[in-house]
């Protein structure tokens, strides 16, 4: 909302510096977001008060040496009147002239002031300087509107009203500032000048100042002559309706102009300038009908009818069907022959004011919020109007509105206003009473006031309040400008805004801690992040929602868009679907930073989104939390120390899933040789089992997935984890006894045959070693002639201890011997040594 | 020449030949020479014997002092030399020390998540625990129960992306704040207290600018008692900023709404970056709004099960990228999600 604040003060007197004002305003809820000022001090042309003048055009000559120019002579209050050239065509009707009988009233600028340049696209300033046109010195001219900045307008100069004071500075005649509010939903009563006037009030203390509303009535009865019918009741609580009749359509005032402007509209005519006028001043829309153009001057408001239409003001036109009403039908004023305006929304083309119009018919109703707000979002034109009937316009405000318009109309327009006013308002206004004691106040704000106290607070805004119960409560009752006070806590948030904010104490809570209990989800997530961060990786965290083609290039097989989510309006066809994986998401970042760097190491913690089964009794999806890793490029930075040019592969990803594993205390889980997974290379790549049950894949990409994402390193591997079913298999850890006894280190070099798997044969020496093995470490595997084809050596460092005695070469020798026997027995390994 | 005298030469020689001992070697031979057994002090006391009784005594103590003074000779030697090879060794092992080190290689968490252990840790000393609800919502968590009814004015605060579902199911949606995650809290809880923060992405339907994501993290909190007020809200809040901000910091509480609360507020602090003078990051207004929040509104309270005419509560909800961009003074909001290293590697 945009308030001049030339307009407030005509409510409430401000004597606090406006930056102040604007303050008070916003600490009491009234945010204030900033101020624009226009002509004066601080603004973006300040308009030179020495400089820039009203001035009298005296007589328009023509220019000797060009026809497109004019010479006009300008009483600006100093002496002599001076000469001007310009090309103003709405001054070129005056030349040759002669004196004018009544001199036209412009802005007049002398050399040095700064104005906007015409001419210039946009707002670019410019110095008037002396220079001879044609001949003439020109060392001042008369401004258009856009040289002043007041709009785009560079048609002709400004011309101002024909009592402005000739030589008075412009900024002490047009400067003004525009508070600009963002006015929150509970405050629709601030959709105005008179709303904002009132909170001022109460705040200041100031008394509020009603505008002019004086109405001649010198035209016959309305009675008889205009007709309301209400068929919905519920939807139009009340209908207003008065009549002028022999105005004159032509442009508003300079002053109204000026406002409506700074408020942010554009003006159009005296008849529909005095309407949105009046809206912006009382915060009541209305709407104006050429009376000539409804038949029999009656109107109707109801539902629409089967295969109605309507051409809007807009000039569009459309089907009255519940397309337009969000499910519901369409809300109509009409005329016995049809539909003539969407009730508080838009007005029909064909009851329009025109420069024709006589006779005015004036709407000023209430409406139902709801039914307001379904047909301005089917239609998607929030008006002015719409935006104050959503959130609830004061029931008790349409005479008000009826007598100011009427007012205006009859000094600016003209004509004779018909005597009385049609009001039909068959659901009047239910004022709401509430008893509020100072013990509420204490319970929900935490201060302690009387009753007498929370009285004086509320009373400057309006509420009548009568001390009850010896003192002990005030029966509050809210005036009809607030209709969004319904419950206690209403009152008790204008008690603690009144009382102001800051002077409500700071204290700590003081009842009992609630219970507190253990997370071990998110404890779970932390350890993970801490985990990986350690081992290297950066922590991504990508878009939950993605696309069909970002799905397809990391595997065609899993977009099937049937199984997927789909936003009803994505923003963008990147962003429709919600992900079933981190990997599209997260790869993509992967071949993003490849583009830029040698090496890089990804992880993300984020939910994917599974439908559920049909039938399940829960709508939404399950949202179960992935763990996704991914990495690429150079084994190490690049350095002096390390000269090391290899490249990542699948064992450091397994390596960093491993460590994680162990860190987070699970056991026990495979790694299953993956082969038919589009997504991997198919001999590099692993299913994670545990009691099969799968925790998840890894591997290195298959390299059409790396084409498809455009990576041009070797290799980058991919792993995707069920971080739900992990947290499930995470193992308390228990302290094991050191031994003080010293271990025996046993090397064991084996060949088997390659398609015996490394953790078969780990788990066959464990197997037969026994618990006196401490630890295990395989630290050479050999292909090649010296074991023959088909076959492998593979060495492992064994260590024993026992945990209450030093081993004796026998005892070791034994174990060895039941490994070796083992060895031979299950996997047809033999020892090389 | 008495034996005494003998040894006395031998002393002077044995030493004059020490200085000369330029390295282990000739240091090894030396002792082998003088100290060894058959070096020159021992053949010398096979003299002890032949001497008389009366001189034996002065004799021997004299060959004692030779043989203590000969071996200290020896050790200093040997040490002196032991440090000139040493100092030898260093100057060969010398580096550079100004070329760069070993880096481990330890990775980074993303900016949002620092962010969020900060705001866990510090109200998590204040009692507040961590509970986590859906991201696909239905409309009655997201907005009805938060006393939003179909066609609320207040719903046009949150432009919300629907989930395409066919005619007859339930309306889903991404939620646009955590707020539904309260009525889960509430009713897990009530009647009992409770103090919850429920962190997670939530989603508006905005187009994406350097100020405005699609998807964003918001951390909301809850406190639930008998005895809860706003002066309960305003002390947590100054308490939490002071943690997060630094102690003293100026705060500002202003009247808002939120369909939710009621009364509702708006927190803000002044502007660290301009101390409150006015600048680009602020809107010249010398102050940061770091969050929302109010009295939980007694139509959300019954909804979550408690009776609002006995227990009260406050609300209010933060957003973690917005808190990470001021700390950090970061620019653009659309880097949190874009994955990328040069981003992800600065914090």
């Amino acid at each position: 909302m945009r308030v001049p604040l030339s307009w407030l003060k005509e409510f409430v007197d401000i004597t606090l510096p406006v930056e102040e004002l604007a303050e008070r305003l916003t600490r009491a809820g009234l945010e204030c977001e900033g101020i624009e000022r226009i002509g004066i001090e601080g603004a973006d042309l300040p308009w030179d008060p020495e400089k820039i003048v009203i001035g009298s055009i005296l007589e328009v000559r023509r220019h000797p040496n060009a026809d497109r120019l004019v010479l006009a002579d300008v009483d600006y209050g100093a002496g002599a009147p001076h000469t001007v050239v310009t090309g103003a065509p709405n001054l070129f009707p005056y030349k040759d002239k002669g004196r004018l009988p009544q001199p036209l009233k412009g802005v007049f600028a002398r050399e040095g002031a700064e104005l906007y340049d015409g001419h210039a696209e946009g707002w670019v300033k410019m110095r008037l300087k002396g220079r001879l046109v044609r001949g003439i010195m020109s060392d001042a001219m008369l401004c258009s509107e856009k040289e002043l900045g007041l709009s785009e307008d560079h048609e002709g100069i400004l011309i101002l009203p024909d009592d402005a004071p000739v030589g008075m500075p412009l900024r002490d005649y047009l400067g003004d500032m525009v508070l600009k509010f963002d006015v929150l939903p509970n405050m629709a009563r601030c959709l105005s000048i008179l709303g904002v006037a009132r909170e001022i009030a109460a705040l200041t203390g100031a008394p509020l100042r009603m505008p002019e509303m004086t109405v001649v009535e010198d035209g016959p009865p309305i009675e008889g002559r205009v007709r309301v019918t209400i068929e919905e009741p519920d939807l139009c609580p009340r209908f207003t309706a008065t009549l002028i009749e022999g105005v004159t359509v032509g442009p508003s005032p300079l002053w109204m102009q000026r406002r409506l402007i700074m408020a942010g509209m554009r003006p159009i005519n005296n008849i529909v300038d005095i309407s949105n006028y009046v809206m912006l001043e009382l915060g009541g829309p209305n709407h104006m009908f050429d009376a000539d153009r409804v038949a029999d001057q009656h109107l109707i408001i109801r539902l629409a009818r089967p295969g109605e239409r309507l051409v809007t003001l807009d000039n569009k036109e459309h089907n009255l069907d519940a397309s337009l009403g969000g499910g519901m039908l369409p809300l109509l004023v009409c005329d016995p022959q049809g539909p003539l305006s969407l009730a508080g929304v838009m007005g029909g083309a064909s009851s329009e004011v025109s420069a024709t119009t006589t006779r005015v018919l004036l709407e000023v109703a209430v409406w139902d919020p709801t039914i307001i707000r379904r047909m301005s979002s089917a239609l998607r034109a929030r008006s002015e109007a719409s935006k104050r009937f959503e959130r609830g316009v004061d029931y008790e405000l349409p005479p008000l509105v009826q007598r100011r318009a009427l007012s205006l109309l009859q000094r600016i327009a003209g004509g004779r206003v018909a005597k009385g006013m049609i009001d039909n308002y068959p659901r009047p206004w239910k004022p709401v009473t509430l008893d509020l004691t100072p013990r509420e106040v204490r319970r929900i704000i935490g201060i302690s006031l009387s009753a007498a106290e929370i009285a004086d607070l509320l009373r400057p805004l309006g509420f009548a309040c009568d001390l009850i119960d010896n003192g002990a409560a005030v029966r509050v009752t809210a005036p009809s400008s607030r209709r969004d006070i319904t419950m206690l806590a209403d009152l008790c948030e204008e008690v603690a805004r009144m009382y102001g904010y800051d002077r409500i104490p700071l204290t700590l809570m003081a009842d009992a801690l609630p219970e507190q209990r253990n997370n071990p989800s998110l404890e779970l997530e932390l350890r993970v992040r801490d985990l990986l961060a350690g081992a290297g990786l950066d922590e991504a965290i990508t878009y939950s929602l993605t696309s069909m083609a970002a799905v397809a290039a990391v595997n065609p097989a899993d977009a099937d868009a049937s199984l997927y989510l789909r936003l009803a309006n994505p923003l963008t066809p990147e962003r429709e679907y919600l992900r079933r994986s981190l990997l599209p998401t997260l790869l993509e970042a992967l071949a993003q930073n490849l583009r830029e760097r040698e090496r890089v190491l990804l992880f993300e913690i984020g939910r994917v989104y599974l439908k559920r089964a049909p039938g399940s009794d829960d709508p939404r999806p399950e949202e179960p939390r992935r763990l996704a890793l991914a990495l690429a490029g150079r084994r190490y930075e690049r350095s002096w120390h390390t000269p090391d040019e290899t490249v990542m592969d699948f064992f450091d990803l397994k390596g960093i899933v491993e460590t994680l594993l162990a860190r987070l205390n699970v056991s026990g889980v495979q790694f299953i040789p993956l082969t038919d997974d589009p997504r991997f290379h198919p001999g590099r790549a692993a299913r994670l089992e545990r009691d099969g049950r799968v925790l998840g894949v890894i591997g290195e990409l298959h390299p059409e997935v790396c084409e498809r994402l455009e990576i041009a390193v070797p290799r980058a591997m991919a792993a995707e984890l069920d971080l739900e079913l992990i947290g499930a298999l995470v193992e308390p850890v228990r302290y094991r006894a050191i031994s003080r006894y010293p271990a025996t280190t046993q090397d064991l070099s084996l060949v088997a045959a390659i398609t015996v798997p490394a953790d078969r044969v780990a788990a066959t020496i464990r197997k037969y070693a026994g618990a006196l093995l401490e630890s295990l470490t395989l630290f050479d595997v050999y292909e090649g002639e010296q074991v023959g084809a088909g076959k492998r050596s593979l060495t492992y460092r064994l260590v024993f201890r026992a945990p209450d005695r030093t081993l004796n070469d026998a005892e070791i020798a034994k174990i060895r011997q039941k490994i070796v026997r083992g060895l031979e027995y299950d996997l047809g390994a033999t020892i090389r040594g | 020449m008495s034996l005494i005298d003998q040894l006395n030469q031998l002393e002077q020689e044995a030493l004059a030949a020490l200085e000369r001992a330029a390295d282990l070697t000739a240091l090894a031979e030396w002792k082998s020479a003088y100290l060894g057994k058959q070096g020159a002090l021992s053949r010398l006391s096979r003299g002890l014997g032949a001497l008389p009784a009366e001189e034996r005594p002065a004799a021997g103590a004299r060959f004692n002092a030779v043989r203590a003074t000969l071996e200290q000779a020896l050790e200093r030697a040997e040490a002196q030399l032991k440090r000139i090879a040493r100092q030898h060794a260093f100057e060969a092992d010398q580096v550079d020390v100004t070329l760069p080190g070993r880096a481990p290689a330890i990775g980074r968490l993303h900016p949002t998540t620092q962010m969020l252990r900060t705001i866990y840790s510090v109200l998590g000393e204040m009692g507040f625990q961590v509970w986590e609800s859906p991201e696909v919502e239905t409309d009655e968590f997201n907005f009805q129960l938060l006393n939003m009814p179909p066609d609320h004015p207040a719903r046009d605060m949150w432009d919300t992306f629907y989930i395409d579902t066919a005619p007859g199911e339930p309306t889903l949606l991404l939620r646009t704040h955590t707020s539904p995650g309260q009525i889960y809290a509430m009713r897990a809880n009530a009647p009992n207290p409770v103090r919850a923060i429920l962190p997670g992405k939530c989603y508006r339907y905005e187009q994406v600018t350097a100020r405005h994501e699609m998807q964003f993290f918001q951390v909301e909190g809850i406190a639930i008692g008998e005895q809860i007020s706003f002066a309960d809200l305003k002390g947590t809040l100054v308490a939490f900023a002071e943690r997060l901000y630094g102690k003293g910091v100026k705060t500002r509480f202003r009247p808002s709404y939120f369909p939710f609360t009621e009364p509702s507020v708006e927190f803000d602090i002044e502007c660290f970056l301009c101390g409150g003078a006015g600048c680009r990051v602020c809107k010249h207004s010398g102050w940061l709004e770091i969050l929302g929040a109010g009295m939980i509104h007694p139509t959300v309270l019954r909804n979550g099960g408690y009776d609002p005419e006995k227990v009260s509560g406050f609300a209010f909800g933060m957003g973690p990228e917005r808190m990470a961009m001021l700390r950090y003074g970061i620019d653009d909001i659309r880097w949190f999600f874009s994955g990328d290293e040069r981003f992800l590697q600065q914090f």
